[in-house]
């Protein structure tokens, strides 16, 4: 049974195409952990006879040679992408018990090469948030236990919470995630896994609940470089029902990928530095020596910018929420709550269907596109955001990729969460640039704080440069020999 | 151009009204303007709805071509410049029948600026109105308040269906102006294939600012009449606008910045939101649809494909065919009246083809447009052929006939749908043109009056008339009346 579950996606397959296990016994395998781990609250929604009757039907295909890239393979879905027949609610209130009857683009993209749906993943309401404590189905627990004391829950990060957590406890193989501003990378880096966020327009947005549109991209959440690369080759691709989606042949990222960064420049921002706490500093100088070591030649970059992505960051995407989430009315679906006029109603539904991160986004969203209040908020942080694209274009002139830390520090505590909302939002400082410049970005697990939780490091990239950011993140998986948690 | 002399009079002398209207055209469409489902009029509530129509989440929208090509070809019809990058934003309120919470419109940047139309005052003579944008946007759904007493029923049918917005300059000074600029636009746009200007079925509406102000002080304080919708409406709603504003104006009061509604069955206009509950509307750019970028190939190419348009038409109809402009511009009013002139006139054989076309226009307007009134009958469903009418003019022209023989035969057109040749056979009523026959009656005529003769030489001109009606009556009203009156005049001296 473990050994089932300590196959990495790419060695699963592997084994499912050489017969060596049929996806009944992994998706089984699967199954039985979501049960016994379900106290982590990693899913929302359990679907297991969907999981057995998609699992019986990819072994028919595995048997008649007719399998796709990943059939068999068991995953769980963030609840913030629309499944068709199978409730979605992006861990809102508001969604009650929306079940959507279309398939958003990335599900399906992955169901058309044979996953197996194990289950929606547990998420902040609307990914907003970076603890996972905004759901309204509970926090999720991070697998991940300090050494100092092991009785504390910790969070896994957010908001992809419940897929990082799940992927690391082994209750799926993989998951899909979404990150606005951080929300692939730094749950990866705190429960010990890969996520990349793509370049902007590389997966479709269609059918996944929108928070910031101009800055949300879905991504993976996986165990190793090679299974993200599997993942994302198939989830990704051009989809005409999204406009800003990109007209671009997705590369096969796995049969491309060199643990290999010879020649690469690779960057460093001094920015970045600033105010590093001394064991993100030391991990950021291993990562620099592991590719060094490897032949990359390491060059320190300026972009000065930096300070005022997250500022800018946070005019921007409540903005784009507070439109965003303005269909979630009571009138058509989801959750309503009667009222004697149609204000009424609007305020009773959105009062209680809203939790209070959601409304203090979509009240700072209203403000700034306010009238006598968008030139100064809205507009200027618009013109941020164009040099904060310059200023990553000018250091792209001078490296391929630059090696950041994913996140300030490691996982911290679910009763330690700072009641600062402010302070939560620093978990994104390093991220959230990324989503600014619509660039990709990947966190690969690189070590262990004095307390044996995981770190993250962070490579990021010009617009499609995903396969440099693979081949990289591969060099320091395999230089870390990162100690992922068994089952 | 003509100075105004419409006014507004009251008691404190003359007042000067000033009239900007916003038009919403629904552009002719079968599917909405970032969804695919059906636009067609008259569905069951709600079953032409798409995911987006309905809001769900995570659906996008994704722009429909063809209503962007329609709007440029709007915007050139009406001279307007056709943007290289305009931009989609949002506009956010809430309302029951309003599914995202925002409708995606353009705000900052349009498709379309500047235009103009010209149209014509009472007396004839030309107006240019300016167009300061035209751009597009979604259509709200439709709420029903009225079939329950404390809840609404939403139709999203219409959600989501493209809307060009046409904006004028406040260049109009009188209700007629604001009617000939509606009419004016509504023929274009109908010329052009990209709204259908069926005002009844909601697919133009109007929204009108009004206002007031003594000649040579600035524009007054302006009230906003929304969503009226046929073009004597809007003459009504402007009459009563002007009135109560002047009654306001002359009693020292002030006109409130407002909305109204205007309310057809009783004939006025009454307040619906004041500016004070003016909506914020927090525009800024969808971030779900990148800028529109038109290349100069995709303007040129609609450019090229444009239809004759009726200004230009009403030019050549009045060069070509004699018209007045009166006449012109009933005929150019509709495309169809204008085609089917125009197949008239091309089957004509006269040798005079101007005059020829200039007479079928008379007949169109006066004998065809009344009997198709009295009949309620459409010009597709005429119970004769273009060719028919051209051949009844010839006959007139060629003196085969008189006109008054052939308002008869026209009536025997109708009845029938027979040929005017065969019908002037068939009941003998070809025209005598042969000088020797009309040339006897009349030497008999005046033969048998010689008193008459004697009374008309001294003076008694208007025994004129006798002697015309007495050969006349002699060839049972065949006679052609010009050589009757020559003869006549020729042996009378």
């Amino acid at each position: 049974m473990s050994d089932l579950l300590n196959l990495s996606l790419v060695q699963a397959r592997d084994a499912l195409a050489t017969k060596k296990i049929s996806s009944h016994e992994l998706t089984t395998a699967y199954l039985a952990q979501m049960e016994s781990k379900r106290a982590l609250n990693t899913y929302v929604l359990e679907t297991p006879e969907i999981a057995l009757a998609l699992a019986k039907a990819s072994d028919a295909r595995l048997q008649n040679g007719t399998a796709g890239l990943i059939d068999g393979i068991p995953l769980g879905i963030k609840d913030l992408f629309c499944t068709k027949g199978i409730r979605t609610t992006a861990c809102s209130k508001i969604l009650g018990n929306f079940v959507p009857t279309y398939e958003s683009t990335v599900t399906q993209n992955l169901w058309d090469q044979g996953a197996v749906c194990l289950g929606k993943t547990n998420m902040d309401e609307f990914a907003m948030g970076s603890a996972n404590l905004n759901s309204c189905f509970g926090p999720v627990e991070n697998p991940w236990k300090r050494t100092s004391d092991p009785t504390a829950k910790l969070v896994p990060g957010g908001s992809s919470g419940g897929s990082a957590a799940a992927v690391s406890a082994r209750m799926a193989l993989a998951a899909t995630a979404s990150d606005t501003g951080g929300s692939i990378r730094q749950p990866a880096a705190f429960c010990g896994l890969v996520g990349i966020k793509p370049t902007y327009g590389l997966c479709s947005r269609w059918g996944m609940v929108a928070f910031a549109s101009s800055l949300d991209q879905a991504g993976p959440m996986t165990r190793t470089v090679a299974d993200s690369a599997l993942m994302l080759q198939v989830m990704a691709g051009f989809d005409e029902k999204d406009a800003t989606s990109l007209n671009v042949a997705i590369p096969n990222y796995l049969g491309n990928l060199k643990t290999d960064v010879k020649g690469l420049k690779i960057g460093v921002a001094v920015e970045y530095l600033d105010g590093l706490s001394p064991i993100m500093l030391a991990l950021l100088n291993k990562g620099i020596q592991w590719l060094k070591d490897a032949g990359a030649e390491i060059r320190e970059v300026s972009l000065k910018t930096t300070p005022y992505a997250l500022p800018t960051y946070y005019i921007i995407a409540p903005a784009e929420a507070s439109a965003n989430l303005a269909r979630f009315d009571g009138v058509r679906y989801g959750a309503r709550v009667e009222g004697a006029s149609l204000d009424e109603l609007y305020e009773n539904t959105r009062s209680a269907g809203f939790g209070a991160e959601v409304k203090r986004r979509i009240m700072i969203g209203t403000y700034v596109l306010s009238s006598g209040y968008y030139d100064a908020y809205y507009l200027r942080a618009q013109k941020v955001k164009r040099l904060i694209c310059d200023d990553f274009a000018r250091a792209f002139e001078q490296v391929d990729v630059l090696l950041t830390p994913t996140t300030p520090g490691a996982a911290f505590g679910i009763d330690e969460t700072p009641t600062d909302p402010v302070a939560m939002y620093l978990q994104d400082i390093y991220t959230v640039t990324a989503n600014m410049a619509g660039l990709p970005g990947i966190s690969v697990p690189a070590g262990l704080d004095d307390d044996g939780l995981p770190l993250g490091l962070q490579l990021l990239g010009p617009a499609l440069s995903e396969q440099n950011l693979f081949n990289a993140a591969s060099v320091i998986e395999h230089a870390a020999h990162f100690p992922y948690l068994k089952d | 151009m003509s100075e105004n002399n419409y006014f507004a009079t009251g008691k404190t002398g003359l007042w000067e009204v000033v009239i900007g209207l916003e038009v919403h055209a629904q552009i002719t469409s079968n599917a909405k303007l970032f969804s695919g489902a059906s636009t067609a009029f008259g569905a069951d509530p709600n079953s032409h709805v798409d995911y987006l129509d309905a809001g769900l989440p995570g659906i996008l929208p994704v722009i429909n071509a063809h209503c962007v090509d329609q709007a440029i070809k709007t915007g050139l019809g009406i001279h307007g410049e056709i943007q290289p990058i305009s931009v989609f934003d949002r506009k956010n309120y809430f309302y029951a029948d309003l599914p995202l919470g925002y409708q995606i419109s353009q705000f900052e940047k349009p498709i379309v600026l500047g235009g103009y139309i010209d149209i014509n005052l009472d007396d004839g003579t030309p107006k240019r109105i300016n167009v300061t944008r035209l751009h597009m946007e979604q259509d709200a759904g439709k709420s029903t308040h009225d079939l329950h007493p404390s809840h609404s029923y939403i139709d999203l049918n219409r959600a989501g269906i493209a809307l060009m917005e046409i904006v004028s300059e406040p260049e109009m000074r009188s209700p007629h102006e604001a009617m000939a600029y509606v009419k004016k636009l509504r023929t274009i746009v109908r010329y052009l294939g990209t709204c259908d200007g069926n005002m009844e079925q909601g697919s133009m509406r109007v929204d009108v600012n009004v206002s007031l102000h003594k000649p040579g002080t600035p524009f007054g304080t302006r009230a906003e009449i929304k969503n009226v919708n046929s073009i004597r409406f809007l003459g009504q709603a402007v009459e009563y606008e002007i009135g109560r504003q002047l009654e306001i104006l002359e009693s020292g009061g002030e006109i409130v910045q407002e909305t109204r509604l205007f309310d057809p069955s009783k004939g006025e206009t009454r307040s619906m939101r004041s500016k004070e509950d003016a909506h914020d509307y927090r525009y800024f750019p969808d971030p779900d649809l990148k800028p529109l970028v038109l290349i100069p190939e995709r303007i040129a190419a609609i450019k090229a494909m444009l239809p004759e348009l009726p200004d230009a038409k009403k030019e050549r109809f009045m060069a070509d065919y004699s018209l007045s402009a009166y006449d012109a511009d009933i005929l150019v009013a509709e495309m169809e009246t204008a085609a089917y002139y125009e197949s008239v006139v091309i089957e004509s054989t006269a040798t005079d083809t101007k005059q020829a076309a200039k007479t079928m226009a008379n007949w169109l307007i006066v004998e065809v447009f009344g009997a198709m009134n009295r009949e309620s009958r459409a010009l597709n469903a005429l119970p004769f052929t273009p060719a028919h009418l051209a051949k009844l003019v010839d006959l007139i022209m060629d003196g085969t006939i008189s006109g008054k023989i052939a308002k008869d035969i026209f009536a025997k057109m109708w009845e029938s749908g027979k040929a005017p040749d065969a019908l002037v056979d068939a009941l003998g009523l070809r025209q005598i043109s042969d000088t020797s026959v009309i040339e006897k009656v009349v030497d008999d005529v005046i033969a048998a009056n010689g008193d008459k003769v004697e009374a008309y030489k001294s003076g008694k001109v208007q025994l004129f008339g006798f002697f015309v009606g007495s050969v006349m009556k002699a060839l049972e009203g065949k006679a052609n009346p010009g050589m009757v009156n020559d003869y006549l005049k020729k042996k009378l001296g």
